[in-house]
């Protein structure tokens, strides 16, 4: 079946089942590969994008329910977001597998809470798991990307 | 700024080139021509194979370790950007093809990350790259602008001759520089020469690929006409397939091909999702007769029944000093305690996966590859072709934690079956779901440690017998040369070399290393992830038995034994940490000691406890790793592992229910989120000692510190971990 989405302000059509969790129609139908695999039940967030602005976790969304929804991944923040400049200037990234993820439970966090406080990043961040272990330089890179652009 | 030594005996350009091979080739079988086949001059530019520079002044580090997070690759193009005096900001980093000749471990002879060895068996090897470099621009320079080459500059790529005013850029240069014959021994920097090692002002060259998303993982290649394969794998370790079937899944859309493989049944789809439903479509029946069978704590409890003697084991000595027969006499008292240690998973954030094209005996493999050597060698028995001819390219891993350089091969294998069976050099992306890859194998081995002391009267031990029973790591591997006298070393490092055991009269320390269908392998920090709780713990009972002071009970031991390094850390983390005084009620401090792949750490944790579970709010750690390359990377070095040591020794189990895994995604294998995770500030030991590794050493510090703290604040010993329960 043909499905319009809307991905990054584009509108793009994907021949695909319906049940087609959004995951793996970003991943291997529109090339979007930023989003990441990592659990596929909605535990890790690597997998992380917006709609509508708010962080989902797109290995749960069928992509016969997103008709009226704009979806947003990393590839649509264009390097230009003050997060991922934080990032950079925390060197926050080790294997880097999770951090699209991280960055848009981040970007959704920012948006809805412009000045959060320590308790506001563990609650929004604490879905994305970092085996990594970049917990640390994540809370510092959201601080400063919110100090920077308040 | 020293002079350039350009009076040594020189080499041309070419025997350079090979000289680097000979040094890597150490176990290179085929002739020096063959060598010159596989990787020619040309493809590694002019300054032999582990440097480009090209005209826009780009300075290229080729790398032979891989990137899996660590910093590996930033950091091995700091030492040749510091020596070459390149400007930073124009440093690119290159992963090298696997190729044993050229990009060969100097000390393993083989191409393969691990150990946390990348920057110590790169050290004088790309430092020399850098500096042969450098003096034949700065002799480039001599030529063309007539001066002596003593007086010429190199700064952030730009060569200038000060006399002059002239200047220069490498990019300009080039044309010059690469007739120049590189010195064979090129003068060094002295420390204080540098201007990027040691500093704040280099960054991860590979931060902005990863913030932005593009950089590619095995998950994330696509190629023209690729399939997406997945395998239904024996629920059960040694499981055998009877029968499969495939109808069901051939029915559905996108599902192009159902067939066996040795490893199971493998299915090949148009996408992924398609491959997902064609699998759990798919009928499989396994005959376990050589199936593991037991359950979790049946195989412990085998591990117990050896280590108490109920049940006969082979047993290897791996430390012996004095005569243990003469102690245990009745004379002195005695401590005994024991820990019991479980499977644990790797769970690398990127579950495992490969791709791999095959037709005839050609085979490429493109996937996150850490043991290119022990890949190649596996794959070509498949193949029928030479080692050298499997061709790999690697990729960053999202994760590893040893899990990738696996020495059996296996999901790699399994990529290779399935292209093999689809020919036609068509690409075949293999996928494990994260069920497959905590249900995979290849963990931490389980293990138990049986410890005995004898005390004298006050209080410091006299005699020390330690067994310890746990599943060799390298037998019946490829790597099975490396147990020795019935000791696997990768399984009793920490406890072996400990350096209590110098000032113990008597130690008598031996393990039995059972087989089980369940494969075992290394984790991140390997043996010490065991043995650093079961000597530390140790301590601090020990210390509490005898009314003392961890603190002082060590420095009593460290002071014995002549160990100077040990005691430097223990005064350093005393003063990083306020061990002594005052803190809040219901908090305590732990503190252990550990060192691992040649790198000292010390962690004090902050801890109380909630609702019954351990709480740390804070880690202050201490680390004398040599020369920090890149401080801020070894930083993050150990805020990972810390977390990741913290995270298993927490939570970490593999569940084995009859054999089979129970716990297969984070839903019921519980890992460290930022909501349990402390803060945890690091101290770098000032040093100007060779660099050691910082990818594993943080890892096995902190749970012994944990059963410390706890140790002080309930005076409850632990005997087995994860210390929350599931
Ligand atoms: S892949 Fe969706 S939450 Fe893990
Ligand atoms: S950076 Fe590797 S999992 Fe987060």
């Amino acid at each position: 079946m043909g499905f319009i989405l809307n991905v990054n302000g584009k509108d793009m059509t994907v021949e695909t089942e319906g049940e087609t969790p959004l995951l793996w129609v970003l991943r291997d139908e529109l090339r979007l590969t930023a989003t990441k695999y990592g659990c596929g039940i909605a535990q890790c967030g690597a997998c992380t994008v917006l709609a509508d602005g708010e962080a989902v976790r797109s290995c749960q969304m069928a992509v016969e329910d997103l008709a009226d929804v704009k979806i947003t991944t990393l590839e649509g923040l264009e390097g230009k977001h003050p997060l991922q400049k934080a990032w950079l200037k925390h060197d926050v990234a080790q294997c880097g597998y999770c951090q699209p993820g991280q960055i848009m439970s981040a970007v959704a966090l920012l948006s809805e809470t412009p000045d959060p406080t320590d308790e506001d990043i563990t609650d929004a961040m604490s879905g994305n798991i970092c085996r990594c272990g970049t917990y640390q330089r994540i809370r510092a890179a959201i601080k400063d990307a919110a100090k920077n652009s308040g | 700024m020293k002079k350039q030594n350009v009076k040594s005996p020189i080499l041309s350009r070419r025997s350079v080139l090979m000289g680097f091979a000979l040094v890597g080739g150490a176990l290179l079988v085929g002739p020096v021509s063959q060598m010159a086949k596989a990787v020619s001059e040309k493809d590694f530019g002019k300054f032999g194979p582990f440097l480009k520079i090209t005209s826009d002044g780009i300075v290229t580090v080729i790398s032979k370790h891989c990137e899996f997070g660590q910093g590996s690759h930033t950091g091995l193009a700091i030492i040749v950007a510091e020596e070459l005096d390149a400007d930073w900001q124009k440093v690119r980093v290159e992963m090298a093809p696997a190729n044993m000749a050229l990009f060969g471990h100097t000390k393993l002879k083989i191409q393969i990350t691990g150990g946390s060895s990348t920057i110590s068996n790169s050290w004088d090897q790309l430092r020399r790259v850098g500096a042969s470099t450098r003096a034949a621009f700065v002799q480039a320079a001599s030529e063309l602008w007539n001066v002596p080459a003593v007086e010429i500059m190199v700064d952030k790529g730009v060569v200038s001759h000060v006399g002059s005013g002239k200047t220069t850029e490498f990019g300009k240069l080039l044309r010059r520089a690469v007739e120049i014959t590189l010195p064979a021994e090129p003068v060094l920097k002295t420390p204080d020469m540098f201007k990027l090692i040691g500093t704040e002002n280099t960054f991860r060259l590979d931060g902005k690929s990863k913030t932005t998303g593009t950089e590619i993982y095995t998950e994330d290649v696509q190629l023209p006409h690729m399939l997406v394969a997945m395998v239904v794998h024996s629920p059960r370790f040694g499981g055998k397939l009877v029968r499969f079937e495939a109808q069901a899944a051939l029915a559905l859309s996108g599902v192009v091909d159902v067939f066996e493989i040795p490893s199971g049944v493998a299915v090949v789809a148009k996408n992924t999702y398609m491959a997902l439903k064609g699998r759990a479509a798919l009928q499989a029946t396994w005959d376990d007769s050589a199936a593991e069978m037991r359950s979790d704590f049946e195989i412990m409890a085998d591990h117990k029944a050896i280590a108490n003697g109920d049940v006969a084991g082979e047993w290897g000595a791996f430390e012996t000093v004095g005569d243990i027969g003469s102690a245990f006499k009745g004379g002195y008292e005695t401590m005994a305690c024991s820990y019991d240690f479980p499977y644990l998973a790797h769970s690398a954030m990127e579950p495992m996966n490969c791709v791999a094209q095959v037709e005839g005996k050609r085979v490429k493999l493109t996937f996150g590859a850490q043991s290119q050597t022990g890949d190649q060698r596996i794959i070509a028995a498949i193949i029928g072709c030479k080692p050298d001819e499997v061709e790999i390219e690697t990729l960053h891993a999202g994760g590893s934690f040893g899990r990738r350089s696996v020495a059996i091969s296996d999901y790699q294998s399994e990529a290779v079956y399935i292209a093999k069976k689809i020919g036609g050099f068509t690409p075949i992306k293999l996928i494990w779901t994260r069920e497959d890859d905590s249900a995979g194998g290849s963990y931490r081995a389980m293990a138990y440690h049986k410890i005995k002391i004898e005390v004298d009267k006050s209080g410091y031990p006299l005699a020390w017998q330690h067994r310890l029973v746990s599943e060799s790591i390298l037998a019946g591997t490829q790597f099975a040369a490396g147990v020795r006298n019935g000791v696997d070393r990768t399984v009793v490092e920490g406890v072996q070399g400990s350096p209590y055991f110098k000032a113990i009269a008597a130690v008598d320390a031996q393990v039995s290393m059972p087989k089980s269908p369940i494969p075992v392998l290394w984790l991140r920090s390997v043996g010490s992830t065991h043995t650093a709780m079961a000597m530390e713990h140790t301590i601090d009972q020990l210390a509490r038995r005898a009314d003392i002071n961890p603190v002082e009970y060590r420095r009593v031991l460290y002071k014995k034994a002549g160990n100077e390094r040990h005691l430097r850390m223990l005064d350093f983390i005393v003063e990083k940490s306020g061990w002594g005084t005052p803190i809040e009620d219901g908090w305590v401090r732990g503190m252990a000691i550990h060192e691992c792949f040649n790198t000292v750490v010390a962690n004090v944790v902050e801890l109380r406890m909630e609702d019954g579970e351990p709480h740390i709010r804070r880690v202050i750690l201490a680390v004398d790793c040599g020369l920090a390359i890149s401080p801020d990377q070894v930083r993050a070095q150990m805020e990972g592992g810390v977390y990741y040591g913290l995270s298993f020794a927490l939570y970490g189990e593999v569940k084995i229910d009859k054999g089979i895994v129970q716990n297969t995604n984070f839903d019921t294998s519980r890992v460290l989120r930022m909501e349990d995770a402390p803060i945890v500030e690091t101290h770098i030991m000032p040093s100007a000692n060779r660099p050691s590794g910082a990818g594993e050493p943080g890892t096995p510090v902190v749970g012994p510190a944990v059963a410390n703290a706890i140790l002080a604040l309930t005076g409850k010993a632990t005997v087995s971990l994860p210390f929350v329960k599931s």
